[in-house]
Parts: C-alpha cells; sequence; structure tokens
C-alpha cells in the first residue's frame, strides 16, 4: 500500500534531513575521534576526566570561567570530600556583608561555583583585546561537533596557507569558523605534568579537556542513559505483551 | 451531557455516585461500548497518542515552572540548576523540551490522517476546524516555550517571528510592541511569554475536549471514508481500541525514550546553549523543525505584488471561477467570469504563467544591481515581499480551517479517488522538502548548483495550487472508484 511506503520513505528522509547531519561547521572539516562516552552505554573515563580538570584548573581558567559548574560536582570525577575542599580553598572569594555590613575575603568551600577569572563580561573582554573567552561549562553542547570540536581547535593552530592574511594579535586555526581566532595556541608539548602515564603531548591535553568539558557540559548523562536503558527495556516487554494481547482479542472477530 | 441512560453499576459506592453525577455513565457510554468502525489502521492511534503527549508535556511543564525563574537575569541559569541541580531535573526537562517535538510529529500524522481519509467531510467540518485551533494553539505555545530558557536561538527567534507582525501596514509596529511588551525582546517579553506558555496548554486542553465531543457525536471516519451502516461495522471502543492505542502508543513511546535518553539535543541548536544577548546576532537564526516548512514559505516569497504577479493572479481567478462557481452560473459578474474561464482555460493560464514570469523576473536583483529584466510599472508594489511572505504564510495555515469546503467530492477515502491520493501524497512530500528548504541557509544550494530558493519557491506553489486548485478541480472532476458497499462486507472480504 503506497501509504505505508510514503511513511517509510518519510522516516528515511527525516532522519536523513534531521539537524545534526545537515549542517556540518562552517570552519575546517572536523577530527572524528572516538570518546569514552559515546554510544548507548557509553560513561565518562575518570581518570582522564581528572586530567582533563588538571588542563582546566592550569590553563584554561586564566580566561576561561565554568559559572554553573561548582566545586561540589567534582565528586562525579572520582574525588573525595576531603579533596574537593583543599581544591575549593585553593581560591579566594569576596563574601559578604557580615555583620558590620563589610564584604571580606574568605577561602572557597565546596558549595562555590568555579572561580571565575574576570569579575565581569566587560573585563574579560578588556583584558582579551577586545574577544570575550565564552565560559566553558556548556561550550560542548553550544557549538556543532560538541568534543570533537573543542578538540580540533586546541589542535588545529597553524600557519596560515599562502594568500591568507592574519590581522594583528590574531591567530591561524583550521578549525574555526572563518579560521581566524583570538585565543592563542593554549597548549604545548609537556606544559602540564600528568600524575599518571598519560603521555603529556597537546593531543592528549586536547582529548582530556574534551572530556571534561563534555561532562560539565552534560553531567547526568551516565544517569541518563542507565535509566534510558530501563525505561526502554520496560517499555519493550509491555510493548510486547500489549501486541500479544491486541492480537489475541482481534483473533476472536474474524 | 448525562441527560442520557444511566448504566447499571453494582458496585454501591459506584452506583451511589452514578445516580448523582453520572460520569461512570459517561465514560461507560463514550469509552466502553462506545461504537467505533471496526477498521481502523495505525494512523487511528495518533489522536491518543497526541492526547498523551498533552498530558505528559502539562505535568512536565507544571513542574518544571516549580523551579524555573522567568526574569531576564536569572532565566538561563535557572534552567541550567534544573538540568545540574533539581533531583530528576534533567529527566522533566528533556522529556519536556523532546515531548513538544514528538507532540507536534503525532500532530502532524494526525493531521495528515485526516486529509488522506477525507475526515474533514460532512458531518466532521467543525470537529476539523477545532482540530485546526488546537494546532494554531501549539504552534503559539511551542513558539513562546522555545523562548523561555532565554537562549541566544530562543530571544532571537521572538525577535523574527514578532518581527513578522510589522509587516501589517499602519498597526504592524504597534502590535509587535504588544507582543514584546517593549521595543525589542527583553524581560517583559520573557514574563508575557511564561504567562502565556502557562495559560495556552489548558486552553488547548479545553479544545481537545470539544474536539473530542464533536467526534462523539458524528462518530469516527474509517479509512474506508463510508458511513457505518449497522452495529456490524463496528466495534466497542473497550476493548478493542483501548488495546490496539496502547499498543500503538507503546511503539510511540519507544521511539520518545529512545530520543529523550539518548539523543536528547538531536532537535536543539548550538545557540540554543549560549545565553541570550541583545547585541550579538546568531549567524542562523532558525526556528523549531515543527515550523521550518513554514518559514520556507515565509521566505520563499522574495518578490511582492507588482502589476504583472496581479494580471497572472486575476487570469487565475478567472481560470478558477467556473469550478468554484459551478456549472450553472450563468448570470452576473460571476457568471461572466464563468464563461470566460469555460470557454479561455488553457489560454488564460498561458496568459498567466508569462505574466509570473514577467513580474518575477522583474523583480529579480541582479548582483550588479537593478532587476535582471526591467519593465514598465514593475516598480509598482502593491504588496510588498515582506507583506506577501508572511500573508503567505499566515495563509498557508489559515487554509487548513477551508478543506471541506474547497474539496467537495462526494467520496472521502483517498483510497478511491486515485489523483487526490497522489496529489494528497505529493503535498506530503511538499512539506517535507520545504521543511529541509526552511532548515537551511537561505542562499543555500542542492549539489551546489540548485537553489533552494527555487525549490521552496516551487514547494510553495505547489502547496497553495492543492489548496486553490488541485482540490477544487478534482472535487467536480475526479471519478472515484466504486465504494464498498459496508464497511463489514469489506473487511470480510479482506
Amino acid at each position: 500500500m503506497t501509504i505505508k511506503k510514503l511513511a517509510l520513505v518519510t522516516c528515511v528522509a527525516l532522519s536523513v534531513l534531521s539537524p545534526l547531519s545537515a549542517r556540518a561547521a562552517e570552519g575546517g572539516h572536523l577530527p572524528k575521534l572516538s570518546w569514552s562516552f559515546e554510544g548507548f552505554a557509553g560513561t565518562y573515563d575518570r581518570p582522564s576526566l581528572q586530567r582533563g580538570f588538571k588542563v582546566y584548573r592550569e590553563v584554561c581558567a586564566a580566561c576561561h570561567s565554568m559559572d554553573k559548574v561548582y566545586y561540589r560536582d567534582l565528586t562525579a570525577l572520582g574525588y573525595n570530600e576531603e579533596q574537593i575542599k583543599a581544591v575549593a580553598g585553593e581560591y579566594t572569594f569576596i563574601d559578604g556583608p557580615n555583620d558590620e555590613g563589610d564584604m571580606f575575603e574568605r577561602s572557597g568551600r565546596p558549595s562555590d561555583p568555579f572561580k571565575a577569572p574576570y569579575a565581569n563580561r566587560e573585563q574579560a573582554m578588556y583584558a582579551n583585546n577586545g574577544a570575550y573567552p565564552p565560559d566553558m561549562s556548556l561550550l560542548v553542547k553550544a557549538r556543532h561537533g560538541g568534543a570533537n570540536y573543542i578538540y580540533g581547535i586546541l589542535t588545529g593552530y597553524g600557519h596560515a596557507p599562502e594568500g591568507h592574511e592574519v590581522p594583528e594579535g590574531k591567530h591561524w586555526n583550521a578549525i574555526m569558523p572563518g579560521h581566524i581566532i583570538a585565543m592563542a595556541p593554549p597548549l604545548q608539548d609537556g606544559q602540564i605534568t600528568y600524575d599518571d602515564n598519560a603521555p603529556q603531548t597537546v593531543d592528549q591535553y586536547a582529548k582530556d579537556v574534551a572530556t571534561f568539558l563534555t561532562w560539565a557540559s552534560e553531567p547526568h548523562m551516565e544517569e541518563r542513559k542507565r535509566i534510558g536503558i530501563t525505561a526502554f527495556l520496560f517499555l519493550l516487554v509491555f510493548t510486547g505483551v500489549m501486541y500479544t494481547v491486541k492480537k489475541k482479542l482481534w483473533a476472536k472477530l474474524h | 451531557m448525562g441527560s442520557g441512560q444511566r448504566a447499571e453499576f453494582k458496585n454501591p459506592v459506584v452506583s451511589w455516585i452514578d445516580e448523582r453525577l453520572p460520569v461512570f455513565s459517561l465514560m461507560q457510554k463514550e469509552y466502553g461500548v462506545f461504537p467505533t468502525p471496526r477498521n481502523f489502521n495505525y494512523f487511528w492511534n495518533f489522536g491518543a497518542i497526541a492526547m498523551v503527549m498533552l498530558i505528559t508535556m502539562i505535568v512536565s511543564g507544571i513542574v518544571l515552572a516549580m523551579h524555573y525563574t522567568p526574569h531576564a537575569d536569572y532565566a538561563f541559569s535557572s534552567v541550567e540548576r534544573i538540568m545540574r541541580d533539581v533531583n530528576w531535573g534533567w529527566m522533566l526537562r528533556y522529556i519536556h523540551m523532546n515531548g513538544a517535538s514528538f507532540f507536534f510529529i503525532a500532530v502532524y500524522i494526525h493531521i495528515f490522517r485526516g486529509m488522506y481519509y477525507g475526515s474533514y467531510k460532512k458531518p466532521r467540518e467543525l470537529l476539523w476546524i477545532l482540530g485546526v485551533i488546537i494546532y494554531l494553539l501549539m504552534m503559539a505555545t511551542a513558539f513562546m516555550g522555545y523562548t523561555l530558557p532565554w537562549s541566544q536561538m530562543g530571544g532571537w527567534a521572538a525577535t523574527v517571528i514578532s518581527g513578522f507582525f510589522t509587516a501589517i501596514p499602519v498597526v504592524g509596529d504597534m502590535i509587535q510592541t504588544l507582543l514584546l511588551g517593549g521595543f525589542s525582546v527583553d524581560n517583559p517579553t520573557l514574563n508575557r511569554f511564561f504567562s502565556l506558555h502557562y495559560l495556552l496548554p489548558f486552553v488547548i486542553f479545553a479544545v481537545v475536549f470539544l474536539h473530542v465531543w464533536a467526534l462523539h457525536v458524528s462518530g469516527s471516519n474509517n479509512p474506508l471514508g463510508i458511513d457505518v451502516k449497522s452495529s456490524q461495522d463496528t466495534l466497542p471502543f473497550h476493548p478493542y481500541y483501548t488495546m490496539k492505542d496502547t499498543f500503538g502508543l507503546g511503539v510511540f513511546l519507544l521511539l520518545y525514550v529512545i530520543v529523550t535518553f539518548f539523543f536528547p539535543n538531536i532537535f536543539a541548536h548550538p545557540d540554543h546553549f549560549v545565553e541570550y544577548n541583545p547585541m550579538v546576532t546568531p549567524p542562523h537564526i532558525v526556528p523549531e523543525w515543527y515550523f521550518l516548512p513554514f518559514y520556507a514559505i515565509l521566505r520563499g516569497l522574495t518578490f511582492g505584488i507588482n502589476p504583472y504577479i496581479g494580471l497572472s493572479l486575476v487570469a487565475m481567478v478567472v481560470v478558477m471561477a467556473p469550478i468554484y462557481g459551478g456549472p450553472d452560473k450563468k448570470t452576473g459578474l460571476c457568471g461572466l467570469l464563468c464563461a470566460l474561464g469555460r470557454q479561455f482555460a488553457l489560454p488564460l493560464l498561458v496568459v498567466a504563467g508569462i505574466f509570473f514570469a514577467l513580474g518575477y523576473l522583474s523583480q529579480v536583483e541582479k548582483a550588479s544591481g537593478g532587476a535582471l529584466l526591467s519593465l514598465p510599472l514593475s516598480d509598482l508594489v502593491f504588496i510588498n515581499a515582506k507583506l506577501a511572505g508572511v500573508l503567505a504564510m499566515f495563509g498557508s495555515v489559515i487554509l487548513l480551517v477551508f478543506i471541506p469546503w474547497l474539496d467537495t467530492h462526494p467520496v472521502r477515502s483517498a483510497r478511491f479517488r486515485p489523483l487526490f491520493k497522489w496529489a494528497t501524497l505529493v503535498l506530503a512530500i511538499d512539506f517535507v522538502v520545504l521543511g529541509y528548504v526552511g532548515m537551511e541557509a537561505a542562499d543555500a544550494a542542492l549539489f551546489g548548483v540548485i537553489p533552494l530558493l527555487w525549490i521552496g519557491q516551487l514547494g510553495t506553489g505547489y502547496y497553495f495550487a492543492y489548496f486553490l486548485m488541485i482540490l477544487p478541480w478534482l472535487s467536480r472532476n475526479e471519478k472515484a472508484l466504486p465504494l464498498p458497499v459496508s464497511i463489514n462486507e469489506a473487511v470480510l472480504k479482506a
């Protein structure tokens, strides 16, 4: 029957034309890495998350805020309460007013959001030649390509091809839409000392920080997939039972 | 309601309540023994599925509203708080966000079902119109909900869509200011959108009630499109259709669960995760997928109505006059037009085509500036491109209201109308193609050569031709296949 064929064709067409597949980033061709968090049962690689957090803390955090993420959230990376207290305690926050109406400085607590490098957007732009270093809490979801985009940007620096002008104070990046990026190459081999045996290369740094940022933008992903599998299996059984019920019931009619 | 026959109940409590307020009798009559055609296919599941989605949206939405802050400074952060810190917040939000898409999927299939099987025809015209009203309310609700997370995409979509109203002469700007609560999208916009986004679902619920009421007066249509003749043609709604609907719902929910839990952001553009900034315009502003076909129609109208296009439209009206007016119209202006239309249908269509091409080309800008084809009076544009686009876009939805009077063919189901069947299937494909055109950038090209704009314009042309020319013409000229005597007989034969 044609109507069934049409339904099939429409489904296929819709899946082909779905927003994700339809629009590649306007920049260079994105690399496609295989990530631990991909797939129906994918999870975050804990050691990679911890290394990625180290890269963020020592490099990215100099310019990029992550104001939706709290130190307490770091339990998900495998840190215990003492370690988190120690991490938060390294930062100084302005709090107040106290009983006398004055603002005061205190060290950070697990209940504080990640300390932002600048007081506000204006200060961030002023310090960076007018370019705003975007907040990283949701960056993976806010860019076409997600983690591959982050990795691509961090490893995409190079010399501009012949005939391309790079303005003063800007840089050439193969992945950046338009290929001109304000951020200077942030990573160099050996720049960050890892506590484990992971290679201390730009490539590894980029992978780790992309993993960390994916977690930051989607912290409940593992729980979500777990519940999803349960919900799917329940519905599958339920729908199967309903199919049998329906079939038996209607069989009596003919 | 309730004045009819009451049912007998064994349970004394049920019986006691039913004597005083016959809700159990009502449910028994409308959902228990309600006679329903026995030959439904799975397309008839989508009304029930849409109902479940509406309830899902209302319940998840009410809980989300408990945690959401409708203020320009806090809205984006409060949504992120729901995603990160509220217990099960991420799940509620993803259920709600993707639920909107799945609600529209169910409703689009439901609408297509109604068109394909002629469910809008007598005596179900009002039932159909109530459905179109539900669809319009859904669009308004979804659009306002899109703005609430206060993202770049939501805020700018509100700017673009409210901008449509500025195309209306004289009062347009006032209407936009009223909608936004100011001159641009800001806190007052967010507040009124939140208020209306909470209100409209309950209005939808009320209209759904009327929709179902009207359905239970006329009874359901069926794939054969013929009326129920005897009790042999029907089955009690329960258990036959309650069970069949539950099975169909299960299949639908399986797909919904896959998207919600494994690809929750598949329908969301990355700019949905950047906080709204009125100073930075995103490079592509696209509405949600369910609006894309209408967005393509809006953008397809890159030309206004100048004297050439106007003449072309007049010629088409004359061609259509005998089809609308009927063969018996002999007197008056209408009679004259009908006579002209009958006599010169083909030449007039050719004239219409030529004038349309002239009018169109005279409004295409060359890359070097100036019109591609310079003609006298071509600059005299009565309705400019922007207003024409807005009128076409709203018109394309409003047209649905009039289908019962555009398609007056006595046979309902496309099964017995081969020409209507193909025209309607092509319309469905056209709608998907328009959606694709709406999603891509305005200057995109298919395979790098064919501008999508042209495809969008052709698609728009077919969309309007289907309703305004093909349906009326087929109503008068299509010879239907022989209809079965009764539903029962057709079922037994199969």
